[in-house]
């Protein structure tokens, strides 16, 4: 993901405030919509797909990173075929359930959403992302907490991988773990990261950051970047162009216009 | 002012648990010295590293740094004086890129850009690193994660060095190429450490740290050569000492 953000294509010269606004602007129309609607969804995934493709990052990777959070959302959606089984649509000989239809909806806003904001991630950086959000008035202990969680996430990851490897290398062959060695592992994960990250604030604290504020050295928890990005016309372009598609594709079905335009064609 | 100038006065330092690391340690380290702080594992060196920029303060006891003791009003000056390199540089490289990794400190200082790329580039070329900027730093091998580590710290131009068992995990190569790098540095140095064939080609005078004390202090081929004192503090008499012509 770090890498990715340190591309240089017109979508991470765009300034992190404009994709962020954009971004937001897109969930909130993508979350406005009626319960069982499926069809009209179905142009927002040009937003998420522009941003990867412009930004050369490959699809693959984040479907991948997209299907970690699924769980999440089937157990959100997944009693709704069971409560909710009248009849709304039919396909044919098939009966659609409203139930069905209103959890094929859910999947798809997660879809939409959280492919939007790991583009955003990916396209913009963690650190561009945080400056960007600081000076869009967010308060600083937030950006500080999203900085920092970021960078833990690996430290845990890291931590965990090599306490694993050590118990599958004394554990003979792959037995299935008590519950009180998970307890324990969980107990050691949990205090060697506290550990570790506390020598690597200690590391950044050393070299000038600081989270109290009003410091002489002026580096007072402020996130700090080397390309600091200004708003341009392009910026403007970027949240005004995708603004209006968004609401075209809110107020107009489009797929099934296009769906119509087709079939009229045809005939 | 010149800042080159460490000072420990009876420093104490007691763990919330309880631990007495540090039971009263002094010394005085003047500008362009380089000083080995030795010592077996426990004896308190790493604790005492962190007292000196201010990461610890100490329970009684006090540091100076330059002219000035440590206190929370000086410590954003001391910690731009005195640069620490942590024993694992996985805690020191935290940045998406080495490059900005050793912009990490200048901007911190908030210093203009130009100036910023021009010292990361002249610290990444110290090091003879400058071929890695761009590259992710958990992919680099250990020995040149130790080099940007430095990098790291000598972007933030400090006076004093301090470093925490630099030559852990080093291959010969790696370890040699160290010994050259830190020989050509004009800094005070305060080196922490229990190679002691490190010590012997890089310091000129020696601290011998035990049970939070400071139980010897001298030239280092004077106090290496003592076996009795070496062997007492978990120590030995390094094999260059013992054999005065190569084999």
């Amino acid at each position: 993901m770090d890498e990715l953000g340190r591309l240089d294509t017109p979508v991470h010269r765009l300034d992190a405030r404009a994709k962020v606004i954009t971004t937001l602007i897109f969930i909130v129309v993508v979350m406005s919509f009626p319960r069982y609607e499926v069809s009209a969804l179905m142009p927002f995934f040009l937003y998420p797909f522009t941003l990867l493709a412009l930004g050369r990052i490959p699809f693959g990777y984040i479907f991948r990173k997209i299907l970690i959070a699924v769980p999440f959302a089937l157990v959100i959606g997944m009693f709704n075929p069971l409560l909710d089984r009248q009849t709304i649509a039919s396909v044919g000989a098939w009966s659609i359930s409203g139930g069905w239809l209103s959890f094929a909806s859910i999947m798809l806003r997660f879809f939409l959403t959280v492919s939007a904001a790991l583009a955003l991630i990916a396209c913009t950086g963690i650190h561009r992302l945080g400056a960007g959000l600081e000076r869009m008035c967010v308060p600083q202990v937030f950006v500080v907490q999203l900085l920092f969680l970021y960078r833990y996430l690996f430290v845990v990851a890291d931590e965990g991988a090599r306490m694993m490897r050590s118990m599958e290398l004394r554990s003979a062959g792959p037995r299935s773990l008590r519950l009180r060695v998970y307890g324990s592992l969980v107990g050691h994960l949990f205090l060697r990261s506290m550990d570790r990250a506390d020598r690597v604030y200690r590391a950044m604290v050393s070299r000038g950051f600081s989270t109290v504020g009003g410091s002489a050295s002026g580096g007072n928890g402020e996130i700090r970047v080397l390309c600091q990005t200004s708003f341009r016309w392009t910026d403007w372009a970027f949240i005004g162009g995708w603004t209006a598609f968004f609401a075209v594709a809110r107020i107009w079905n489009l797929a099934n216009a296009l769906g119509r335009m087709v079939a009229g064609g045809g005939s | 002012m010149s800042h080159h100038l460490v000072e420990v006065r009876d420093l104490h330092f007691t763990y919330p648990d309880g631990t007495d690391v540090l039971k009263g340690v002094s010394f005085r380290i003047t500008h362009g010295e380089s000083v080995a702080l030795v010592g077996a594992n426990g004896a308190g060196k790493s604790t005492l590293l962190l007292h000196l920029n201010g990461y610890l303060t100490p329970t009684r006891g006090e540091v100076r740094i330059g002219d000035a003791p440590l206190t929370r009003a000086t410590v954003v000056s001391a910690r731009r004086a005195v640069g620490m390199v942590f024993q694992d540089p996985d805690d020191q490289l935290f940045m998406p890129t080495v490059f900005e990794d050793v912009a990490f400190g200048p901007l911190n200082a908030g210093l203009p850009p130009n100036e910023i790329e021009h010292r990361v580039v002249s610290a990444l070329e110290r090091v003879g690193m400058s071929h890695l900027r761009n590259r992710p730093p958990y992919k680099l091998s250990a020995g040149e994660k130790r080099a940007v580590a430095i990098a790291t710290v000598l972007a933030m131009s400090p006076d004093v060095l301090v470093m925490d068992e630099p030559s852990a995990h080093l291959d010969p190569r790696g370890r040699r190429r160290l010994i050259e790098l830190l020989a050509s540095f004009k800094h005070t140095k305060i080196i922490a450490t229990h190679d002691l064939e490190f010590v012997v080609e890089l310091c000129s005078r020696v601290i011998v740290l035990d049970d939070g004390k400071v139980m010897a202090e001298g030239p280092t081929v004077e106090l290496l050569n003592d076996e009795a004192l070496m062997l007492a503090h978990g120590l030995e008499r390094p094999h260059s000492l013992r054999h005065l012509h190569p084999h």
